[in-house]
């Protein structure tokens, strides 16, 4: 085992890259064919309100319409979209608001109806030529004003829109704020809409297979979660459907939903049973698909004059938009992250989501906790500010400790983590010094640097279901195929699989075939890509099915060898026997063998479940240095480090290229990003790339990656998440740099130039 | 049935002369997708937002997908299928884009490299900010740009015959 | 696939003329990247084309015997930043156009196309504003020159009459001699992007390098149309430049501009960034002009 030269560990290059360098690899659009019919969406153009009459009559006489659907047309089967693993306890169920479309308007941008036709000119046309006759009801877009009393009411079952509201409740905080001598530090802090601009925009097909089934190819993180909902939502047996997912340009929670497959599948029935592919588009995408939860948090920190955190309060205000999709569990997970990752005695923590007339919120990298972190972070350096003391002594002394163990998910503090990744990143960006250098500034352009830490954890056990299966095949030359359910999105699943298996097989890396497409109808069962589950949970799955398939093979090597299986070990594709290191002959000759024997024929094969029952903290860093143009308003990151220990590194390059892209979300988040609707109208805004401030490769630094690794136990391969944590702690790191160099805290997201002028006027910095 | 019009268009694609009758109505994404199969040239924006159709006319970069298939007539078009050798040999962009980990999950990654083309073929030596520059036509949500950068620098210093090393934080 | 009834392609200038002449309900399409974003955006669906594109006779920077600068109007922005003519006379507007959008968008938008749609945040806009471009348009009854600032109507409408296109933008010698500029964009991010406010200055100093001789300022969006700020340029028009007097000409410009309240950016912050943008580009163009403001 110890003289094998392991893979796990090594920057190999991705599975896919040749295809994806060379544009052989095939996304959803390039496997339709031509002959599909094109369906568009009539979307809503109002905020809130009731259809009283679809008027298709102009829009059928256009030539090329084949169809029109209508609210009024589709079944009443209300469905969940969240990709959430199914629970089987309804009390447990996502929520089903949805209808394939709908009469009850709750945004701007609602699915209305749907045209069917041959081609993509006729199809827009007809959506511009049906017309929609609408009682339009009053709206509303903030979260708390859609809390009050006589404030619109989105959907019935939800008094004052309340979708859901937890608590978090420890000792007496009402007690605990009364003792003599305490210094009060109160903020609320407010993060905006902002949307995933994965550069696929979200597009399926789906045709009637001759077997009257239903396949549906589209753009998903989740297919056998889609395969489900597309069930539930036509009224149709789940095994009725099947789900294909291919190569796809970026998911980032967006495509963890049910988007438009039940939509599509429907039309395809419609269309008695032909071809029809929806293609979003990237103005539909930014509204009609989903969007991260804007929330707004209340801190209130009561501490003794050494820094103690004695009370705390937090209330958080999550707009949900118009429908449930992922819900609650977004601003659940952030509230339930302020106790552990500071603790205190007396916490009166409530978290609230909430229906509002906007573009519905669902899953995006992150979940919860770049809101959560930028609140909680914002607030620390405020806290230390007051103080007079460093922020980084600040959270020396108060983050979670070394062994702390949260009660419900049993994750563990098992090491020093935080001071480690402190400690890189002070190093990295050289803090001390430039800390010291920034202090004190006057002038027009000033110098700020900051840092904030973050809080995240491992997939989804214990709140909801963890399983992953895995299929091992072996081949004739004693290379494999490999499938499981957790899908490849451009993360480098598919590679880091390869290398897991390999080890643990014993064979080449280059001898393992990720299967990169998910066929629910070929696919082990796996719930797909999301909360950076893939690698620890798959990891699982596969050392199972790897140490399966090897017993079967090493059991088959015993019969041809005649040598006791115990001593037979797979070292890099050969049978080898330990005792003396001998190679008795290539996994190949075994498998062929194996396989056309004619004493003894078998198929090797492994396949297994393996259902994950633990969860895995995984923490970091970031640090930020800005320039600061007070007269133009604006700020700069100069520089920029996220320090992560997401456990052993299977694949240090990639895992460095992750959080690039995550810094990158992060530096969106904090400076640029911000999806707006109009107050009067709650029309959306800016739902286009020119207007919608993605970064451009002129709006970023240099981006450092840096690690610590300390291996996590709860993983056979000592990982754990990496894909969403290094979008959570950039925006409150750049707002602690802007607060340095300006003496301004800004709290409210995007820091750009708007809001930095009003708050510079406010503070005098700038004079009007 | 109303009456299309169609336009002969001639023009070179990937070193090799096409014809083909092409609906006016068409873009030149929709022509290459369509008619030549060229499904490297993807459809992120369908308004020159993204740069992910992004293909190299007469040597200069277009966004296809605002560009009518009509004016490809008389014209050399060059997308990323071009890019690879007759024995399936890698350019060496490509090569770097798989080294430097500079592809996730792909969609941007032929736009990007065909800017790439451009910048390099000029065989000039560009400072990391001027890389930027010429590299701003294009928006990815996987890499935050870092080994795009890298990948296209390493390249532009190996032909250019000098050493490359990994920009560092300062 | 874009939405369009009948598509005509035009060889020569008098052929487009004729084509326009020919469906007068026709919408010329140069380089199309504002054209076919209106059509697919629903707004220009179903119209008739004429396109310009093909003009090779319209591409290309001169330098006429008088001194004038011709830019033909299909000219793209690359072309024009890299242009040697423009380099060395006024290259102030190629790095003015080489702010627009990004390299591709660069490549296929002309500067005709960014003058004749009208809006007030064309990049090249306050920059041909502040150097007194001329516009020559061709039509059925001939040539016709039209200084910049007429040939913006209002909001999005130029003065192109039935039949006529542009075909180039002249710079006299008498704008660009001996005098110096620099151009500021303002925009929420540092590419692909659309300006917030755009301000464009140059000046041209005595002699001694003392005096600002003459100095032009012009905006693009602060207000419906790019626009030149007079009184701004009044205060420092003739007179020995200085701190003071360049913080006094920035605080004038609020007398001639006229910012709207939108939703990409509030009327007091543009109002504020004119002012910060003035005196910067002011600063600038003085050193680039060899004046010392040390």
């Amino acid at each position: 085992m110890d003289s094998r030269d392991r893979v796990v560990g090594k920057s190999v290059k991705r599975v896919d890259a040749f295809a994806k360098v060379t544009g052989r690899a095939m996304y959803t659009d390039d496997l339709c064919t031509r002959d599909a019919y094109i369906a568009k969406i009539v979307h809503a153009t109002i905020a809130n309100g009731k259809v009283l009459l679809v008027d298709t009559s102009e829009a059928e006489k256009i030539p090329g319409v084949v169809k029109i659907i209508t609210c009024f047309d589709v079944p009443k089967n209300y469905f969940p979209t969240a990709g959430h693993p199914w629970s089987t306890d309804p009390a447990h169920q996502d929520v089903a608001d949805r209808l394939l479309l709908t009469d009850r308007v709750r945004f701007y941008g609602d699915d209305v109806a749907a045209v069917i036709a041959e081609d993509e000119i006729a199809a827009a046309q007809a959506v511009r030529a049906v017309k929609v006759e609408y009682e339009e009801y009053p709206f509303v877009l903030d979260a708390q004003e859609a809390m009050k009393d006589g404030a619109p009411q989105i959907h019935e079952k939800y008094p004052n829109n309340i979708l859901g509201h937890t608590t978090v409740r420890r000792g007496d905080y009402a007690e605990a704020i009364k003792e003599p001598g305490l210094i009060e530090v109160e903020g609320w802090y407010e993060t905006p809409t902002v949307q995933h601009c994965h550069i696929e925009n979200f597009i399926c097909y789906a045709k009637e297979e001759t077997d009257g089934r239903i396949t549906v190819v589209a753009s998903t993180q989740i297919p056998h979660i889609v395969r489900r909902i597309v069930g539930q939502a036509l009224g149709i047996p789940w095994g009725k459907v099947r789900l294909v997912k291919p190569y796809i340009g970026g998911g980032f929670g967006n495509k963890q939903d049910a988007l438009y497959e039940p939509l599509c599948a429907y039309l395809c029935t419609q269309a008695g049973g032909r071809l029809v592919k929806l293609d979003v588009s990237r103005e539909e995408t930014f509204v009609s698909n989903r969007v991260r939860h804007g929330i707004r948090t209340h801190l209130i920190s009561y501490l003794r004059k050494d820094g103690t955190l004695v009370a705390r309060k937090i209330e958080c205000f999550s707009n949900q938009g118009a429908y449930a999709s992922h819900g609650h569990g977004i601003v659940a997970k952030g509230l339930n992250a302020y106790p552990q990752l500071y603790p205190c005695e007396n916490i009166e923590g409530d978290a609230y989501t909430v229906f509002t007339n906007k573009s519905v919120a669902g899953a995006m990298r992150g979940y919860g906790i770049p809101q959560a972190m930028f609140a909680c972070e914002s607030h620390t350096d405020d806290i230390a500010r007051t103080l007079g003391v460093s922020p980084i002594q600040f959270r020396r002394d108060h983050l979670m400790p070394v062994g702390y163990v949260d009660g419900f998910s049993k994750n563990c503090n098992y090491f020093d983590t935080f001071n480690q990744c402190m400690d890189k990143g002070i190093a990295a960006i050289d803090y001390d010094r430039k800390r010291k250098e920034y202090e004190n500034q006057t002038g027009d352009i000033r110098r700020g640097i900051g840092m904030a830490c973050f809080w995240y954890n491992t997939a989804v056990w214990p709140i909801s279901l963890e399983t992953s299966s895995c299929r091992m095949v072996l081949n004739q030359d004693g290379s494999i195929q490999l499938q499981v359910g957790e899908t490849e999105i451009g993360q480098g699943a598919d590679t880091v699989y390869a290398q897991m298996a390999a080890d643990t097989l014993g064979i080449p890396f280059e001898s393992v075939h990720t299967i990169s497409t998910q066929d629910t109808d070929l696919t082990p069962f796996g719930t797909g890509a999301y909360a950076s589950r893939q690698t620890y949970t798959a990891g699982f799955s596969i050392h199972q099915t790897a140490e399966l398939l090897r017993a079967r093979i090493l059991d088959h090597a015993h019969e041809l060898t005649r040598m006791p299986a115990e001593i037979l070990d797979i070292v890099d594709g050969e049978i080898v026997r330990t005792t003396d290191g001998q190679d008795l002959m290539t996994l190949g000759e075994l498998a062929t063998e194996a396989l056309y024997s004619l004493d003894h024929s078998e198929h090797l094969t492994a396949e297994s479940t393996y259902q994950i029952k633990s969860n895995a903290y995984s923490f970091g860093c970031t640090f930020a240095e800005v320039e600061v143009d007070i007269p133009a308003c604006r700020a700069q990151v100069l520089n920029v480090v996220n320090v992560h220990d997401c456990g052993k590194l299977i694949n240090p390059a990639l895992a460095e290229a992750q959080v690039h892209g995550g810094m990158s979300m992060g530096i969106g988040f904090g400076l640029s990003e911000i999806l707006l609707f109009d107050e009067k109208t709650g029309k959306p805004l800016n739902n286009n790339l020119l207007d919608y401030k993605l970064s451009t490769t002129m709006d970023h630094p240099h981006l450092e990656a840096q690690f610590v690794e300390n291996f996590e136990p709860t993983s056979v391969y000592g990982t754990k998440s990496l894909g969403e944590p290094p979008t959570c702690s950039v925006a409150p790191a750049i707002r602690n740099a802007i607060l340095q160099a300006t003496g301004v805290g800004i709290d409210t997201l995007p820091l750009r130039p708007h809001t930095l002028f009003d708050t510079f006027c406010e503070a005098g910095l700038i004079k009007k | 049935m109303t009456n299309k019009q169609y336009k002969l268009v001639t023009c070179t694609i990937n070193g090799k002369e096409v014809q083909n009758m092409v609906d006016v109505r068409a873009s030149l994404t929709d022509m290459l997708r369509n008619d030549y199969q060229l499904t490297s040239v993807k459809k992120g924006c369908e308004v020159g937002e993204c740069g992910a159709c992004n293909v190299i006319i007469d040597g200069e970069c277009f966004n296809s997908c605002i560009y009518l298939a009509a004016w490809a007539d008389g014209k050399n078009i060059r997308t990323l299928e071009s890019l690879m050798g007759p024995d399936g040999e890698l350019a060496d962009i490509q090569q770097a884009f798989i080294d430097e980990a500079a592809v996730q999950c792909g969609f941007c990654t032929p736009g990007f490299i065909m800017s790439a083309v451009e910048i390099l073929e000029s065989g000039k030596e560009y400072t990391r900010p001027e890389l930027r520059k010429l590299l701003s036509g294009h928006l990815c949500r996987c890499t935050g740009y870092e080994n795009i950068l890298n990948a296209v620098e390493k390249t532009m210093y190996q032909r250019l015959g000098k050493e490359w090393t990994k920009p560092v934080i300062n | 696939m874009y939405d369009m009834k009948a598509f005509y392609e035009a060889v020569s200038v008098p052929h487009a003329i004729q084509l326009l002449q020919e469906h007068p309900e026709a919408q010329i399409i140069a380089g199309g990247s504002d054209v076919l974003v209106q059509m697919r955006e629903g707004k220009r669906a179903g119209v008739e084309l004429v396109s310009i594109y093909g003009l090779d006779e319209l591409r290309g920077v001169t330098l006429e015997e008088n001194g004038t600068i011709r830019i033909g109007s299909l000219t793209s922005f690359s072309h024009i930043t890299k242009d040697p003519v423009i380099q060395k006379y006024i290259n102030v507007l190629g790095e003015a156009v080489d702010k627009v959008g990004g390299p591709q968008i660069r490549n296929i938008g002309t500067i005709g196309g960014n003058t004749c749609n009208g809006v007030t945040s064309a990049d090249s806009a306050a920059t041909l504003h502040a150097w007194d471009a001329i516009v020559e348009v061709t039509g059925p009854e001939g040539v016709r020159h039209i200084p910049i600032h007429d040939f913006y109507i209002r909001a999005k409408v130029v003065d192109l009459r039935p039949a006529e296109i542009q075909t180039a933008i002249l710079l006299p010698k008498e704008s660009y001699g001996g005098y110096f500029g620099h151009y500021i964009k303002y925009g929420m991010r540092n590419a692909m992007e659309i300006a917030t406010l755009g301000c464009s200055v140059n000046v041209k100093l005595s002699e001694d390098k003392k005096t600002a001789e003459d100095v032009r300022i012009a905006f693009g969006v602060a207000g419906p149309v790019p626009m030149r700020t007079p009184a701004a340029e009044a205060v420092l028009r003739g007179r020995e430049y200085s701190e003071d007097l360049i913080r006094a000409t920035a605080d004038a410009v609020l007398q001639d501009i006229n910012p709207r309240d939108s939703w990409r950016a509030g009327k007091a912050f543009r109002e504020h960034m004119a002012e910060v943008m003035t005196e910067r580009a002011l600063r600038e163009s003085i050193r680039l002009a060899g004046g010392d403001l040390s």
